[in-house]
This record gives C-alpha cells, sequence and structure tokens, in this order.
C-alpha cells in the first residue's frame, strides 16, 4: 500500500517550482531545478504506475473531501501509463534542452524558459491524474498557455506568429471543452467523470449529452491536431526551439489524445460514443483521410522540422482509425500507437535538434552530407526514421501490425491498403532526407562537426527506445491491452 | 413563450457567434483577440444561467428563503474568468511582439513579410 498523496505530488512539485525557478536569474540553476523536479516526477509517476498494475485504482481526495463533493485525482492504469510516458520523456528532453537552450535564447530569458516548462509540466501531468472534469479544463489551460509561451521563444520571428495562430485555436478549443463540462454539470449536476459516468441517463436519446458529447469532441480534436483542425500544428512545431518541438510533439498531442479516451469511453461509455452517435464513421474517415493526406503534403515540404510536423499530423490519424474501429483490438492499437510514437517522434525532432544545433539550419538542402558530417547524429535519425515508417523489428512496426490485425477482425480489408499506402508516402520523405544526407556531398568539403555528447545522449536513449519496444513488447502490448480492457469495462 | 422564456440563452449564443466570427473574419490581430475575448465571455453567461433555479434566490442564507440557486457555477467561471484573462494578456502581449518585429499587427501584411523572405 503506497500512499495516496504521491499522486498529488508528481503535479504540485513542478508547479511549486515553477515560481523559484522565475525568481532565481541564473539559467543554470533553472535547469538544476526543472531537471531535479522532472525526475522525481517521473518517479512518483513510476511507483503511482507500478501500483495501479497490481491494485487497478489509486485515488486521492483534495482535502479530505470525498467524490463527487471533492476534487479528486484518480489513477488507473491507462493515465498511469500516460503520466509514465509523459515524465519519462520530459526528463530525457530536458537533458537536451540544457545545451540546446543556452545556444538558442538568451541568458537572462532562460529562467522564464524553465519556468514556463514546470507549468507546461504540471499541466499535462494534471490532466492526466485529474477525476475531475472542470479540473481537467483548467490544467489544460495552464499547459496550453505555457505551451504558447514556449513556442514563442523560437529564434525566428514566425515563432511568433505560429504562437498566435495557436492561440486563437487553442483558446476556441479550450472553450468548446469548458461548454462540454457546462452541458454535462447541467446534466447531472456533478463535475466528478466517474459520478457523471453513473448519472448519465442510459438507453435513451438526450439531447443535452449529445450536443456535449460533439462539443468536447471538436474541443478535444483542436487540441490533438485531429485532421481538419491540425492547422496550428505545422508551425508550431517547426519554429519553436528544437528541444520545444520534442517536447511537445511527444507529449502535448498523447495526453490530449488520452482526454478524448477518457470522455469517450470513461465519461460517455462505449455504446453512447460509438452506437448511439456515428463516431466510428467519423474518425475512421478523418483517420484515413490525415494519414493519407498529410503524409503526402510532408513528402514536399523543404523545411526538415515541418515535414515531420506533418507526419505527426498523419500519424495522430493511425491513432484516430484505431479508435474509430471501435473494438478491444482497435483501442489497443490506438494505445500502443500512442506509446510507441511518442519515443520515435521524440527522437527524430531530437536528431533534428542536433542538427539545427550544429548546422544552424533544417532546411533540407543544409542538410548535404550531414551524414558524413555528423555520423552519429544523422545515424539516430535513420533508425528513428525506420521505426517511423514501421520496419519490422522497430515500434512502429508492433504498433502498425496491432492496426493491421484490429482492421482484419473487422474486414476491412481497404484499411490495410491506407495502413500501407501511409508507410510508403512516410519512407518517401524520410528517403528524402536520408538521401540528402547520406548520397549527396556538400558543395566544399567540410570536417566533421558532430553534435556534442550531452545533446547526443538524449537522442539515442530515446531511438533505443524505440527499438527496444519493437523488441520487447512485454510492458507496452501487455499495458496496452490492459488499458484497452480497463477503459471499455467502464461502460455498462 | 418557452423560446422567449430562454432568452440569456438566446444571448449566449449571439454573443458566441459576434465573437467567434470577429475571430474568423478580422485580419487584425487586436481585433481577434477582443472576439476571442467575447467568445469566452458567452460562456461565462452560459455557466451562470444553468445555475439559476426557477424562483430560487441569491446563494446567501437569510431568513424567508428556502430555494437557493446554485452557486458552484459561479465559483466555476470564477475560474474561467482567470483563464480567460491570463489567454487575453498573453495574446496581446504576443501582438506586441509581432508589431514590434513586423511593425504590423494585419494579418495579410505579416504574411506578405513572411513570403518576400
Amino acid at each position: 500500500m503506497i500512499d495516496s498523496q504521491l499522486l498529488l505530488l508528481q503535479v504540485t512539485l513542478p508547479l511549486i517550482a515553477a515560481p523559484i525557478c522565475l525568481l532565481i536569474k541564473s539559467g543554470r540553476a533553472c535547469w538544476a531545478i526543472a531537471f531535479i523536479v522532472t525526475i522525481s516526477s517521473f518517479s512518483l509517476a513510476a511507483i503511482v504506475f507500478s501500483y495501479v498494475l497490481t491494485y487497478g485504482v489509486l485515488e486521492y481526495n483534495f482535502g479530505g473531501w470525498v467524490a463527487p463533493w471533492g476534487i479528486s485525482y484518480r489513477v488507473d492504469i491507462v493515465n498511469g501509463l500516460i503520466a509514465l510516458l509523459v515524465s519519462a520523456i520530459t526528463t530525457i528532453v530536458l537533458v537536451f534542452a540544457r545545451t540546446s537552450v543556452s545556444n538558442e535564447i538568451k541568458n537572462k530569458n532562460q529562467s522564464i524558459f524553465y519556468t514556463a516548462w514546470l507549468l507546461c509540466l504540471a499541466g499535462l501531468l494534471g490532466i492526466t491524474v485529474t477525476g475531475d472534469a472542470f479540473n481537467l479544463f483548467v490544467f489544460l489551460e495552464i499547459s496550453s498557455l505555457a505551451s504558447y509561451v514556449l513556442i514563442a521563444f523560437g529564434q525566428d520571428r514566425r515563432a511568433l506568429t505560429a504562437s498566435y495562430q495557436y492561440l486563437v485555436m487553442g483558446t476556441i478549443g479550450a472553450t468548446f471543452i469548458l461548454i462540454g463540462v457546462g452541458l454535462l454539470y447541467a446534466m447531472t449536476g456533478t463535475l466528478n467523470m466517474v459520478d457523471i459516468a453513473a448519472r448519465l441517463p442510459q438507453g435513451v436519446t438526450n439531447r443535452t449529452a449529445q450536443t456535449a458529447l460533439a462539443f468536447l469532441v471538436v474541443g478535444v480534436g483542436l487540441k490533438l491536431a485531429l485532421f481538419p483542425l491540425h492547422l496550428w500544428l505545422p508551425n508550431a512545431y517547426t519554429f519553436a526551439p528544437s528541444a520545444v518541438g520534442a517536447f511537445l510533439a511527444a507529449t502535448a498531442t498523447k495526453v490530449a489524445i488520452y482526454v478524448l479516451l477518457r470522455f469517450l469511453f470513461t465519461v460517455f461509455g462505449f455504446n453512447f460514443s460509438f452506437e448511439e452517435m456515428p463516431l466510428d464513421l467519423i474518425f475512421v474517415t478523418l483517420g484515413i483521410v490525415a494519414v493519407i493526406s498529410a503524409s503526402a503534403v510532408a513528402i514536399f515540404q523543404d523545411n526538415v522540422k515541418r515535414m515531420f510536423a506533418y507526419s505527426s499530423v498523419a500519424q495522430i490519424g493511425y491513432m484516430i482509425i484505431g479508435l474509430g474501429l471501435s473494438s478491444k483490438a482497435g483501442l489497443t492499437a490506438s494505445i500502443l500507437h500512442l506509446f510507441n510514437h511518442a519515443w520515435i517522434k521524440g527522437g527524430i525532432f531530437l536528431a533534428l535538434g542536433c542538427v539545427a544545433y550544429k548546422l544552424g539550419s533544417v532546411r533540407l538542402g543544409a542538410l548535404a552530407g550531414a551524414g558524413y558530417r555528423m555520423p552519429w547524429t544523422m545515424a539516430a535519425f535513420l533508425l528513428a526514421g525506420l521505426s517511423l515508417i514501421g520496419v519490422p523489428l522497430t515500434a512502429g512496426f508492433i504498433s502498425k501490425w496491432y492496426l493491421f490485425e484490429a482492421a482484419i477482425e473487422k474486414d476491412w480489408w481497404l484499411m490495410l491498403i491506407v495502413i500501407v499506402m501511409g508507410s510508403l508516402l512516410s519512407l518517401i520523405y524520410v528517403w528524402r532526407v536520408i538521401e540528402m544526407a547520406y548520397l549527396r556531398r556538400p558543395d566544399h568539403e567540410e570536417e566533421k562537426s558532430e553534435a556534442p555528447l550531452s545533446l547526443l545522449l538524449p537522442t539515442w536513449v530515446l531511438v533505443f527506445a524505440s527499438f527496444y519496444f519493437g523488441l520487447d513488447t512485454r510492458l507496452s502490448v501487455g499495458v496496452a491491452h490492459k488499458a484497452a480492457e480497463t477503459l471499455i469495462g467502464y461502460s455498462p | 413563450m418557452s423560446a422567449l422564456g430562454l432568452y440569456n440563452y438566446w444571448i449566449v449564443i449571439f454573443l458566441m457567434m459576434t465573437g467567434f466570427y470577429v475571430v474568423i473574419s478580422s485580419g487584425n490581430l487586436v481585433k481577434k483577440i477582443i472576439g476571442l475575448s467575447l467568445f469566452q465571455a458567452s460562456v461565462f453567461i452560459l455557466y451562470i444561467s444553468l445555475g439559476k433555479i426557477s424562483n430560487g434566490g441569491p446563494p446567501i442564507l437569510r431568513e424567508g428563503v428556502e430555494l437557493y440557486s446554485n452557486p458552484l457555477p459561479h465559483v466555476l467561471i470564477l475560474t474561467a474568468i482567470v483563464v480567460g484573462v491570463s489567454t487575453t494578456a498573453l495574446g496581446l502581449s504576443l501582438v506586441v511582439r509581432i508589431k514590434e518585429s513586423y511593425g504590423a499587427v494585419e494579418e495579410e501584411e505579416i504574411h506578405r513579410q513572411d513570403e518576400s523572405l
């Protein structure tokens, strides 16, 4: 038995450390504080996760007020996994950030940067562990506001317009979520998610609940860059500082997908979401369009960061397809891909961060001969790229394989073509970069200039993880399976 | 009668659509933020309207009142107002920085400058 206060600590530690960082002016000291805090959040998340793996659910009631009256934090295997993933990746990317940020951001602004970083982490973890619908909205806004600030730190002035665009779209999304939560409150008189689920009328058509679901899906869809609502994402990931791009690509959209899962399965229930409302059809259609169109757009990008930002939209498409299959196998594939893709895309963006650090540009032309100049960086990029395509023995293969199986189970053969096509398209854009890096020689012969170890190490850790989870699937597949079972188990 | 009786919801919808329209149609970054605030404010009114109970008094203990309106939505909306204010502040400060580096707050002008690079 562990103390349920540990749950609280993983959110409050970064929340308390954030203003402390603001008071300390030294960038180095702030980094040290941020690192200690994230690594403690990670350890706490690991302890909580190992607990819920054996016992199921861990709850903490604020101020001793029992849920539905008080706000409660509630962790089961699904959000235990997401919290572990988010804190683990944040820790690794933060190691990268120390060198990368001191290169990209002025010394006097670094303490503000780490403050925003910690607030963003607190928000993301808060969204993950809370069991209260309104509290979720508040944490969502904490993490969003912090991420607008983080993006605006980008060196290019277009980072400002990217951040502004994200702010406008993100706020509309958050307001939609607020409306959805309000309608649910009007229906049930409660904000605790489990309690809402118990009080929603079952078996009768209810217009308010349908409207609430529609608002929530669109609102969360904006946050997770669901296909037609993804317009903010490419610019935001491209112009943000390297470390921020990797951080957001690997965590923020994943947390948004978790929010979607939580609302669809725990709050509304499987039957309402997929049988009464035609969400399965909507998700599958949008997912297919996302995979094909975003991958196709990625091929024609000249900026490599932007290329992989579009690739993120496509990969989110796979997760949404898995959801839309509306079966346990599909849900398992979704959660698995969410987990694997976080490592892969984190690895790719960190490798690109190394390139930006050394070459000062991530335009395709600048990468000519990079395979010879920075062999370790480009090797990491190549391996992560293979995993993204879904070559066997990689994590990307495992999740696509499960998506395959889920589609076959439904006899949706057309879906197999879409998945294969998506992989082929990703092969093309990864190949464009590889060709430029290995087969073109730079105009004038330049010496080897490898990125420093402090950047390479975190990159390789993520790349290693994206292979490790392809070989040893006990943790990822086992947990994804259990998580899907838990989510479906909420429905009566 | 019932359609008019729910007049505050009509106000909510009107405000919401006005704000949303300004966000979409205006090319001026400051006006967009104003539209966004209006959009958020309409949701505040929605929440407060939800808390009203027919014939219920304000939620303050006093003699002669048995039925009270629900105070919880008010509390929730206090939090949402804080979030709204910080969003507006952050949005406007971004506009200031954009103005500093582009010398413009019109979307078209900013696009033009980015493309000429």
